[in-house]
C-alpha cells in the first residue's frame, strides 16, 4: 500500500472512530449478557447427528471402530465408479485401501486445475454438530487445505462419535482457544453444495462438491492416546464474553 | 455515480408502478410463502428460541455501545494474523480503496461473492471505469447482473424472477439456446459458466456475515460453494464490511450462526459457512484486506431507538413476512436494503434524503416483522419514530407545502378538538350533516386525494356515543 493510501486511511479511521465516539457520547454503557446456560445435551448425538446429515441428502456410512474406516471409504469410493481422490498428507495411512480403479494422490500443494480434474476427496474433521449436521473442517490433522476439499466434485468426511458436539453454541467454545492463537480458516458443511436462488427451490450441486459422504465411526480415534481419550475438543466451562 | 441509498421516486409512486406488474406478484407470492414455511418449521424446533432471540439482540446492543472498542480490537487482531485493515468515511472513499487494491494487485477480472455492502459502495461500476471486469459469483447475483437488473431481495437477489425468466436470460446471456427452465438445469448452467473464471482467478471479494473482534475472525455465510471459491482460490482477498456486522467474541458468533440460517432460508443450517482470520501460511490467499465502511452508519448510531436497525444480521425474514413486500416487491423501495428492516435502516442512512423519508410508512404496522426477526428489532415502533422524524424534518425544510399539507392540517385541528370536549362535540355535529359524503370506497375528498383514494370515509352516526350516553343516564 502506497504512502498517499496509507494516510487517506489513517485519517479515514480517526474520523469514523470520532463519529462513533460522538454518536454514543450520552449513551449510558450496556454490559455484555452473560452467557447463555448449554442446553441439556441431547443423550442420541450420534443417532441425531446421523439423521440430521441424512436430511441434507448426504450419504451416512457406519463404521463400528477405527479399524473399519478403511472398509467404509472403500465402499464410499466404489459406489461412485472409483477415480483419483485428493488425501491430506496427514491422514491416517490406516484409512486407505485403495479399491480397485481408485487411487489416493498426497495433496502436496495441488493447484486448481489439477484439483478440477481428481473425483474426489477424503478427509477426517475438527469437530461436528449434532443439531445441524454440520463438519467442521479446521485444517487440522487429517484435514488439509481448503481448496483440496472443494474443488473435487465429491467428499468423504471421517466423523468420530466423540468429535460430535450438541450445537453451534457449543461448537463455537469448542474452537474458540485456537482461533485465539493465530491465523486460522474453517470450513462448516452441512451437506452438498445447493442453491435456493431459483424460485427457492432447493438444488443440489452448485459449484462445491455435488455429492458429500460421511463415515460416521462409533467411539473415538485409537491413536489419539486410546479409547476414552477423543480428538473432539471439549467446550470449556462458560466465561462472560470480554 | 447512483447512490443506492437514494430511491428515485417517492415510496407511493414506485409502489404503484410495482403494483401494476402481475407476474411480478405471483412470482413473489409464490417465493415468500414457500421461505415462511420452510422458516416456521425449523424455528419451531429450537426449543429456547426467544432465549436465543434475546441473547443475541443483548450482545449487539452491548457491542454497539462499545463500537470503537470492538473495531480497534478486529484490526489489532487482523493485524496480527497478516491482514491489513482499511476504513471508509462513505460510499465513495470504500470504492475507492477496493479499486486500489484491485489495480495494484494487477487484475483485470475479479470474482465477487454476495455483498450487499459492495452493492451499496457501487463497487462494479467504479471497477468497469478501471478497466477490470467485476463477476457475481453468487447464482441469485448472477442473474441480477446479467440482467441488467438490481437486486430485489437481501438473501435471494433474483426473488423477482421465475424460472423461466432465468431460463431466457440464461440461453441469452451464456449461448445455450437449448437451456431447460428447471432449476437443476439451470444452477448447472451457472456452475459451468463460473468453472473456468473461479479457477483462473487472482483477486477476490466478498462481504462479511460477521466480524469478530477478539479473533480477527471473518464469517462468511452461503450455499453453493462460490463463496468458498472466492475466499480460497485467489492470491487475494478483499473483503468489504460495514462497521456493524462486528461481535466481541468468538463465542457469540454460536449463538448467531444457530438464528442466521434458519430465519434466513428456513434450513438448520446452510451448506457452506467459511470463518477465516488473517492470512494462512499455505492454505488460502496469500494477501488480506479488510475494508470497514461508514457511510451513514455512525448516524444511526446516534439515535438510541433508531441504532437498534443496526442488530440487524440481514437474514430477510421480515421482507418474507411483510405483506406490503410482498405486493410491490424488493425495487419499489429503491434503495439497496428493501423490505422493513430498509424502511427504518435507510432513512437513517440517508436522513437528508427526501424520497428515503417516505419509506416508514411503507407498512401496515401490522408487526410480523418484529415477530420473525432473530435479533428483536422493534421495526414497528422505529417505524413510527422514523415517520415522526420525517415530519418534522419536512416541517424543518421551511417550505410553505410541507407546513401546510391538509394531513398536516386536519391532524393539528383534530389535536386541538380532542383536548377540548365542547370543540370536539361541536366537530361531531359537523359529521353529522357530511353523513352523505361517507361510505363509499373511492370518493375523494379534495385536498386529502392519497387518503381518500383508497380508503372510505367512515360514515358518522346518527346519534354520538356521548349523546346516547347522556340520554341513558339522564
Ligand atoms: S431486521 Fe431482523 S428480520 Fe429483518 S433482515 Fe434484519 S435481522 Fe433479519
Amino acid at each position: 500500500m502506497s504512502v498517499d493510501a496509507k494516510g487517506r486511511s489513517g485519517k479515514a479511521r480517526d474520523e469514523v472512530l470520532a463519529r462513533i465516539r460522538a454518536a454514543l457520547s450520552a449513551a449510558a454503557p450496556v454490559p455484555p449478557p452473560p452467557p447463555l446456560p448449554p442446553p441439556p445435551a441431547p443423550p442420541d448425538l450420534l443417532e441425531r447427528f446421523a439423521r440430521r446429515v441424512a436430511d441434507y441428502r448426504a450419504r451416512v456410512t457406519r463404521a463400528a471402530g477405527e479399524v473399519e474406516v478403511a472398509r467404509a471409504i472403500a465402499a464410499c469410493l466404489g459406489r461412485e465408479g472409483g477415480g483419483r481422490y485428493a488425501v491430506p498428507p496427514s491422514l491416517p495411512s490406516s484409512w486407505l485401501k485403495a479399491p480397485a480403479g481408485t487411487e489416493f494422490v498426497v495433496d502436496r500443494g495441488l493447484g486448481p486445475s489439477d484439483l478440477a480434474r481428481l473425483a474426489g476427496s477424503v478427509t477426517g474433521c475438527a469437530l461436528a454438530v449434532a443439531e445441524t449436521g454440520t463438519i467442521v473442517l479446521d485444517g487440522g490433522p487429517g484435514q488439509g487445505r481448503r481448496a483440496m476439499t472443494l474443488v473435487p466434485d465429491h467428499l468423504v468426511c471421517v466423523v468420530f462419535e466423540r468429535q460430535i458436539v450438541a450445537d453451534m453454541p457449543q461448537a463455537a467454545a469448542a474452537l474458540a482457544d485456537a482461533m485465539r492463537t493465530g491465523p486460522r480458516a474453517l470450513t462448516w458443511i452441512s451437506g452438498p453444495s445447493a442453491t435456493s436462488d431459483i424460485e427457492l427451490n432447493r438444488v443440489e450441486g452448485v459449484h462445491g462438491p455435488r455429492r458429500l459422504d460421511v463415515v460416521l465411526v462409533a467411539g473415538g480415534p485409537e491413536d489419539a492416546g486410546g479409547r476414552g481419550e477423543g480428538r473432539a475438543p471439549q467446550p470449556p466451562p462458560p466465561s462472560g464474553p470480554d | 455515480m447512483r447512490d443506492a441509498l437514494r430511491p428515485e421516486a417517492p415510496f407511493p409512486a414506485a409502489a404503484r408502478t410495482a403494483l401494476a406488474d402481475a407476474t411480478l406478484r405471483a412470482n413473489l407470492r409464490r417465493a415468500t410463502s414457500t421461505i415462511r414455511r420452510r422458516r416456521d418449521q425449523v424455528v419451531g424446533e429450537v426449543e429456547d428460541w426467544d432465549r436465543l432471540r434475546a441473547q443475541a439482540a443483548a450482545i449487539k446492543d452491548h457491542t454497539l455501545r462499545h463500537l470503537d472498542r470492538y473495531l480497534a480490537q478486529l484490526e489489532a487482531a487482523v493485524a496480527e494474523r497478516g491482514g491489513q485493515v482499511h476504513w471508509a468515511r462513505d460510499a465513495a472513499e470504500a470504492r475507492d480503496v477496493v479499486a486500489d487494491l484491485v489495480v495494484g494487485a494487477g487484475a483485470r477480472r475479479v470474482l465477487k461473492v454476495k455483498s450487499l455492502t459492495t452493492e451499496e459502495i457501487g463497487l462494479n461500476d467504479v471497477l468497469a471505469e478501471r478497466g477490470v471486469e467485476a463477476v457475481e459469483s453468487d447464482l441469485a447475483e448472477l442473474i441480477v447482473q446479467l440482467g441488467g437488473d438490481r437486486p430485489s431481495h437481501i438473501v435471494v437477489p433474483a426473488i423477482h424472477k421465475n424460472r423461466f425468466e432465468i431460463r431466457d436470460l440464461f440461453a441469452r446471456a451464456m449461448g445455450l439456446p437449448d437451456l431447460a427452465p428447471e432449476p437443476t438445469a439451470l444452477a448447472e448452467a451457472a456452475r459451468l459458466y463460473l468453472r473456468e473464471r473461479f479457477l483462473a482467478m487472482t483477486v477476490g471479494i466478498s462481504g462479511a456475515n460477521f466480524l469478530v473482534a477478539d479473533t480477527g475472525a471473518v464469517a462468511v455465510v452461503e450455499s453453493e460453494g462460490n463463496g468458498r471459491m472466492c475466499l480460497t482460490l485467489p492470491h487475494t482477498l478483499i473483503t468489504v464490511a460495514g462497521i456493524d456486522k462486528v461481535v466481541p467474541t468468538f463465542e457469540d458468533l454460536g449463538v448467531f450462526l444457530r438464528l442466521l440460517a434458519r430465519s434466513a432460508t428456513g434450513e438448520r443450517m446452510n451448506p457452506y459457512t467459511t470463518v477465516f482470520s488473517g492470512v494462512v501460511p499455505g492454505d488460502g490467499p496469500q494477501a488480506f484486506h479488510l475494508v470497514l465502511v461508514d457511510n451513514g452508519r455512525t448516524r444511526a448510531l446516534a439515535d438510541p431507538l433508531g441504532r437498534t436497525a443496526l442488530r440487524c444480521i440481514r437474514c430477510a425474514a421480515c421482507l418474507n413476512v411483510c405483506p406490503v413486500y410482498e405486493r410491490v416487491g424488493g425495487h419499489a423501495y429503491g434503495s439497496v436494503y428493501p423490505g422493513p428492516i430498509g424502511a427504518v435502516l435507510t432513512p437513517q442512512l440517508r436522513p437528508d434524503d427526501e424520497h428515503a423519508r417516505t419509506l416508514p410508512y411503507a407498512s401496515t404496522l401490522c408487526g410480523a416483522c418484529a415477530d420473525v426477526c432473530p435479533v428483536g428489532i422493534p421495526i414497528p415502533r422505529l417505524l413510527v419514530h422514523l415517520r415522526s422524524v420525517a415530519v418534522r424534518a419536512d416541517e424543518a425544510s421551511g417550505r410553505l407545502g410541507a407546513r401546510l399539507a391538509p394531513e398536516r392540517l386536519m391532524l393539528r385541528a383534530l389535536g386541538r378538538a380532542f383536548a377540548q370536549p365542547r370543540q370536539f362535540e361541536r366537530l361531531q355535529a359537523l359529521a353529522r350533516v357530511m353523513r352523505p359524503l361517507g361510505g363509499r370506497q373511492g370518493r375523494r375528498l379534495p385536498g386529502l386525494g392519497g387518503w381518500t383514494r383508497s380508503r372510505a370515509l367512515p360514515t358518522a352516526p346518527r346519534r354520538s356515543f356521548r349523546r346516547w350516553w347522556r340520554e341513558e343516564h339522564r
